[in-house]
């Protein structure tokens, strides 16, 4: 189903919350340089299936991973029990529901992620925060004021913030939560259109709430019902000719 | 083939900061013991140091003698009258602090408009921020002479002054953790009083006290564990002698004025008067801590139904 | 029931709403009480205290006449100790309140230490002294020192400092740590980075009021044995040679506030009841500045960091 090259592989991939399955046997190929959209009723598991791929679950106590997410070149199974999920963190970030930065600087937010990793030259830091911020088409709201407390953009400033904040660190994949959620149509207009111009960068994984969103922006989309994956494929094929009854309903509204 | 090895750029520092994150939480997971560490240290210091004291004094002598004269010839060890001084001035205490603290809880959660809350909050803090010696020597110069034009026969040392000065300090205390019960009663019940027609103080009286019950039992409870325990108000002002009376106009001491009264003095270590505070110390330990305990569970009920 | 007339319910109506207006008098009445007694209490403090309160209080021992005492020895006793209580209970607390927050996994230990941080808050202070008397001054044969007395009122605020640290940590929000998890920092790195700094000004309050709390308290000090007679001070921290810096001052006898003021307070010459309320008013304003600081960091805090 997918000709382009794989950057990520989900094999029978179940996920516990304690003795709750959440995910059942999700079999599932990742494109590189691509958006894949997760779609679902609430509660289908998509967001439960995203936090899989940087590890988000292993905070809390009790939730167990069983199958594989082999993550390409290096073939690492980032699902796999002696893998550190704070190295898996280092290679795929994530945008949350509501933008969440730091009560810090605009500078500060974005150089983070490098700190984390060791960076400490100021002039590296420079670069990256301004190219980031470019990469996140926020440069120009927020050059001149970069040590001004994050807390003072509007919530799709701070939601392209984020987006900056996690592509500061160079990420392989790129993980959007319903990043739209909480922002008015224009600021959400201006998120999609980025995403478009991220993912000739980065390959990008978004669950949406949203299918005219998951229509615009992305090239593949999976279905998911109750923890299953429905159905996945083409973007086009899914919303015009999709092969599972379910997925026709919920996209022409009948439920959901 | 799917590795289970790392082997990216990231990998290198991966056990170092498994080393360095191992090592932090331990010495944070030390640091938190170190609590327990000290209800341990104070158990066993009150008991090693009234071992030596129980071998001197049968157990039956210390609960029943009516007297307590340690440091005289005649030394007589019953804690009766220290117990009695303890009750007296607590109970007084207790009398002024319930009332009021009640109806100051129900008047700030219900009643008070917002702008009378903020400032009057900040006063009741400071009320219980005074330093109990400052409250010792107010019973003593000012409360006492005032109780004295009304009941002409009051000693200068009394426990009324003190137990009454003492219920002052508690009320903020009851008021604020009643108030937080109150406040935790969930908006929907009392829209559901409000919506039947109730006034403000049947709701409070017919709602908010008996859903908030257990939290303001509490908060009496713990307010009565502070009063048992309290002591430079009584050093100061209910006088040092033991005195086996429940008449609140007599000077008496209480449990914790007895100890001070023999720190004060010059005690060497291991004598019998060393041993005795040790012995007032594990009395005194022992009621608030069933107090205390009392408390915590009626608080913990209180939390779980909301 | 029989049946009721408008006018019955209006007049019912007007009965409880007389009855609403009565306890709020009531209510008012019994505020008044309190701040009342707060009123006569400073008044009488001030009045009484007033010929004594000026400079020479300050600079002068305590002596046998009224009019030449002072609380030098006092006040530097306080500060000293507050320095020592300061320095080991904030890390103490902190820590503790870092690790039940973000570490402890939910278990009997961890719930062992829950309990007792609670039963320990509502161990009387007293309790305290006895415990330093027995631990501190004779088995770790620290003496009756200011490092005894500091650690003592360290102990005694610990559960103060560790439920408001605990409280302002609590107040971080979880997609904060989220946001920095996700970005590869670990555990540390989320507490060091971020949980610490946003929930300073809560743990500072918490700090600062503890501290007031200490710096008031009688009973324990006495229990190990503070001398309420001192007329020399400890040795100056400061020395003249390398490193510059001495720790002796940390073994020598001491005294404090609120044990010159009750030790005023129980002489019988009337005169001496100024001073005590000369010490009264100062230690008074030194809570009061305290609270008000704390007070005034924790609206910062909140005006500058809004979740």
């Amino acid at each position: 189903m997918v000709d382009e090259k794989i950057k990520a592989e989900v094999r029978n991939l179940n996920f516990y919350y304690g003795s709750v399955k959440a995910l059942k046997d999700i079999n599932l190929n990742i494109a590189e340089k691509k958006v894949t959209a997760l779609i679902g009723p609430s509660g289908c598991g998509k967001t439960t299936y995203l936090r899989c791929f940087n590890r988000m679950h292993d905070l809390y106590p009790n939730n167990r991973y069983e199958g594989e997410i082999i993550l390409h070149p290096d073939a690492l199974n980032i699902a796999g029990p002696d893998i550190d999920p704070i190295e898996v963190r280092m290679r795929i970030s994530m945008v949350f529901q509501r933008p969440n930065p730091f009560p810090k600087t605009i500078y500060e937010n974005v150089a983070y992620g490098p700190r984390v990793r060791g960076i400490r030259r100021r002039s590296e830091l420079d670069e990256r925060v301004e190219k980031s911020l470019r990469g996140a088409a926020i440069w120009e709201e927020a050059k001149d004021r970069l040590h001004d407390l994050a807390f003072n953009l509007s919530g799709g400033q701070q939601q392209r913030l984020c987006i900056a904040r996690a592509l500061a660190t160079d990420p392989e994949i790129l993980l959007f939560d319903e990043p739209t959620s909480a922002l008015d149509p224009i600021a959400t207009a201006k998120i999609e259109e980025l995403i478009l111009e991220l993912k000739k960068e980065v390959t990008i994984l978004i669950v949406t709430h949203n299918m005219q969103q998951a229509a615009r922006v992305s090239d593949y989309t999976a279905f998911m019902y109750i923890g299953e994956l429905i159905e996945f494929d083409k973007t086009e094929k899914v919303f015009t000719v999709p092969s599972h009854k379910l997925t026709e309903d919920y996209i022409t509204g009948r439920f959901g | 083939m799917p590795s289970n090895k790392a082997n990216n750029k990231y990998s290198g520092r991966s056990r170092l900061r498994r080393v360095r994150e191992f090592i932090i939480e331990s010495v944070l997971f030390l640091a938190a013991l170190s609590s327990v560490a000290t209800t341990f240290a104070i158990v066993s210091i009150l008991v090693i140091e009234s071992i030596p004291f129980f071998r001197h004094v049968p157990l039956l002598d210390f609960l029943t003698d009516a007297q307590w004269t340690p440091l005289f010839d005649d030394a007589h060890y019953g804690i009766m009258p220290l117990m009695a001084g303890t009750l007296v001035t607590t109970a007084v205490a207790l009398l002024v602090a319930i009332p009021l603290g009640t109806i100051i809880a129900i008047y700030l959660c219900e009643f008070a408009p917002h702008r009378v809350r903020e400032i009057i909050k900040p006063f009741l803090e400071l009320l219980g921020a005074v330093p109990t010696v400052v409250f010792g020597y107010f019973a003593l110069i000012f409360v006492t002479p005032v109780l004295q034009k009304l009941i002409p026969a009051l000693p200068g040392f009394n426990m009324l002054s003190a137990g009454l000065v003492m219920g002052i300090m508690i009320v903020p205390y009851i008021a604020s953790v009643s108030e937080d019960a109150m406040h935790a009663v969930p908006k929907h019940i009392l829209e559901g009083s409000y919506a039947m027609g109730a006034t403000r103080f049947q709701t409070a009286v017919r709602v908010i006290i008996p859903s908030a019950f257990s939290g303001i039992a509490a908060a009496y409870i713990l307010g009565i564990s502070r009063a048992v325990g309290e002591t430079m108000i009584v050093a100061i002002a209910a006088g040092q002698q033991p005195n086996l009376t429940l008449n609140p106009m007599e000077p008496a001491a209480t449990i914790s004025a007895y100890i001070v009264q023999v720190s004060l003095g010059d005690l060497p270590h291991g004598s019998i008067g060393y041993q005795t505070i040790f012995v007032a110390g594990l009395s005194l330990m022992l009621i608030t801590l069933i107090f205390n305990i009392v408390g915590y569970f009626l608080a913990k009920r209180f939390r779980e139904v909301y | 029931m029989p049946e009721q007339s408008i006018d019955d319910i209006r007049r019912m109506i007007a009965r409880h709403k007389l009855r609403d207006h009565i306890f709020a008098i009531v209510g008012i009445l019994s505020l008044m009480v309190g701040i009342l007694t707060l009123l006569a209490l400073f008044t009488e403090l001030a009045i009484e205290g007033a010929p004594r309160i000026g400079w020479k209080l300050f600079a002068s021992f305590p002596s046998r006449h009224p009019e030449e005492a002072g609380i030098l020895s006092a006040w530097v006793g306080t500060t000293l100790i507050m320095l020592v209580t300061a320095a080991s209970a904030v890390p103490l607390g902190v820590a503790s309140a870092v690790y039940l927050e973000e570490y402890a996994r939910k278990n009997w230990l961890t719930a062992i230490i829950e309990i007792n941080v609670t039963n320990l808050a509502g161990v009387p202070s007293i309790v305290y002294g006895l415990l330093a008397l027995g631990l501190f001054v004779y088995k770790l044969d620290f003496g009756q020192s200011i490092l005894s007395a500091g650690l003592t009122l360290a102990l005694l605020i610990l559960p103060i400092v560790i439920v408001s640290a605990r409280e302002a940590i609590r107040a971080v929000p979880g997609s904060i740590r989220e946001a920095a998890y996700a970005l590869g920092a670990t555990k540390w790195q989320t507490v060091r980075d971020h949980v610490l700094p946003y929930s300073l000004g809560g743990i500072l309050t918490g700090t600062i009021m503890g501290l007031s709390r200490a710096i008031g308290e009688t009973a324990p000090v006495i229990t190990i044995g503070a001398l309420t007679f001192i007329a020399f001070l400890p040795q100056s921290p400061f020395s003249g040679d390398f490193p510059f810096v001495s720790f002796r001052w940390l073994m020598d006898p001491f005294t404090v506030m609120p044990i010159q003021m009750f030790n005023w307070t129980s002489r019988p010459e009337a005169a001496f009841q100024h001073n005590a309320a000369a010490a009264g008013v100062i230690l008074l304003v030194m809570t009061l500045i305290m609270n008000g600081i704390a007070i005034y960091i924790r609206y910062r805090f909140r005006k500058r960091i809004k979740w």
